[in-house]
């Protein structure tokens, strides 16, 4: 399915991406450094994204989002990702759960916890990976059995973003049917969690392991159909992986911009670094992959407010393009800034560190090029086999 | 929209996905080994819309979604029910 993109998005976007810069530069870039090292996102940080009513541009504002429409989510998630990825990742597993929210759950669900993900008072998180299931989501060993008039959930999830304080755990667990997905209440005292630290990116993004020991969830906790996770699961992490994509462009964004500042007033061999043909290669590569993932961001943004089912291979191909030339991008960052640039001050040394983690989240490299392979084969009549992966 | 316009629909919707497939109507797309959860929710976004309306819960069983015949059937309920009760597109 082919798409006309007959304006101009980057042109159109520019009210848009100037308020979420702003932001950013104000409120996240100046001390991004800080939670790196801290290994959290400090409340007030947390509140001023409340306050800024950014939690909920998943959403269409006529049920309570920002309604600017799935582009725009994605600029914020470019400028987030540009100052923090860490922040930009709690947005990212935010997104996933609340359009989980919206999209399936049931009336009684949307009435309790609608209103609190939205402001951003309850944070979401997303349990799917386990000790032996990750991107083999059929391997999952969490179960949720029938009890009473609900389930009972018992099983451990590991690496869940937010972990350390989401309120609302989008769970995914084996049932008679097959895998079913849940919202489980963080507060349920069978929900335990351990703090993960010392990770290599994402430091700030207070993940946790999560453990379910005897959780009872009433039935209306399940959200779509018992056994329809898989196909959900594709849902959610096409909102996931086109945050990640976003976010990635950031990253580019940001080599950039710090690649561009060194290399100005750096001097070496009589002159500043930018007058030297092999960094300029450096600072070329960024900025044309900066554009380029930026325009498949942008495709895959039109196609879903276009409601349109072509969004979630374009997604799938922003997301490696994108996460692939993040990581790209903060190696040469990284060598263009030389020792300065390894030093635990470093901003490049910190988006080096992110950008590794975003080759693995929301569909690793090897899962999207297994997919990205499939498709381009079945769309040109050479079928491979597609089985069950994500 | 009528039955015959959504299965025309539904199977240039398959054949373009699947090109060379030698689809029929009765054709359990998913025991072919080519399609994978990410085509189970183009499916579900595609039928969304065709028909401007929401595939609810109790309808997301894959089983749904296997054959043409199975789609169409699933176009049916969702066109009557929408008949009976308007809904708005998310």
């Amino acid at each position: 399915m082919s798409v006309q993109l007959s304006r101009p998005a980057a042109t159109v976007r520019v009210p848009a991406r100037a308020r979420f810069r702003a932001f950013v530069d104000e409120v996240v870039t100046p001390s991004a450094a800080g939670y790196d090292r801290l290994g959290a996102i400090p409340p007030e940080v947390l509140d001023a994204v409340s306050a800024a009513g950014l939690w909920a541009a998943v959403l269409p504002r006529a049920r309570g989002g920002t309604g600017t429409g799935m582009v725009d989510f994605g600029v914020l998630h470019e400028e987030v990702g540009r100052g923090c990825s860490s922040l930009r990742s709690m947005l990212t597993v935010h997104s996933m759960v609340l359009y989980a929210l919206d999209r399936w759950g049931s009336p009684s669900l949307r009435e309790r916890w609608l209103e609190p993900m939205v402001s951003g008072q309850v944070l979401g998180g997303f349990c799917l990976t386990e000790p032996d299931a990750g991107s083999d989501i059929a391997a999952l060993r969490t179960t949720a059995r029938p009890s009473g008039t609900g389930y009972q959930i018992d099983g451990l999830k590991q690496w869940t973003t937010g972990g350390q304080c989401a309120g609302l755990l989008l769970t995914f667990a084996r049932t008679e049917r097959g895998i079913s997905v849940f919202l489980v209440d963080g507060a349920d005292p069978g929900v335990t969690r351990q703090p993960v630290e010392g990770m290599l990116g994402t430091r700030a993004s207070m993940l946790a392991h999560v453990r379910f020991a005897d959780c009872r969830v009433d039935a209306d906790a399940l959200i779509g159909a018992e056994g329809a996770g898989l196909g959900l699961a594709a849902g959610v992490l096409d909102i996931g992986r086109y945050s990640v994509a976003c976010g990635s462009v950031g990253i580019i964004q940001a080599c950039l911009e710090a690649s561009v500042r060194h290399a100005a007033v750096r001097a070496q061999g009589g002159g500043p670094l930018r007058q030297h043909q092999l960094i300029q290669q450096l600072i070329t590569k960024m900025a044309v992959d900066a554009q380029a993932a930026r325009l498949l961001c942008e495709h895959a943004g039109w196609l879903k407010d276009a409601s349109d089912p072509a969004t979630l291979a374009a997604t799938c191909r922003a997301k490696y393009f994108a996460s692939t030339a993040a990581m790209r991008a903060a190696t040469d960052a990284v060598q263009i800034q030389g020792a300065s640039g390894c030093g635990p001050e470093a901003d490049v040394a910190r988006y080096f560190r992110d950008a590794k983690v975003m080759e693995i989240i929301e569909g690793s490299t090897q899962i999207l090029e297994m997919l990205i392979a499939d498709d381009a084969c079945q769309r040109l009549g050479a079928p491979m086999t597609g089985g069950g992966t994500i | 929209m009528m039955t015959d316009e959504i299965r025309t629909e539904l199977r240039q919707f398959v054949e373009r996905r699947f090109a060379g497939i030698e689809l029929t109507d009765d054709l359990d797309i998913f025991s072919l080994g080519l399609a994978n959860s990410l085509f189970s929710m183009e499916l579900v976004l595609f039928i969304e819309q065709l028909l401007k309306t929401q595939v609810p819960n109790q309808e997301l069983s894959l089983d749904n979604f296997r054959t043409i015949d199975a789609m169409v059937d699933l176009a049916d309920r969702l066109t009557a029910a929408d008949r009976r009760q308007p809904a708005e597109l998310g």
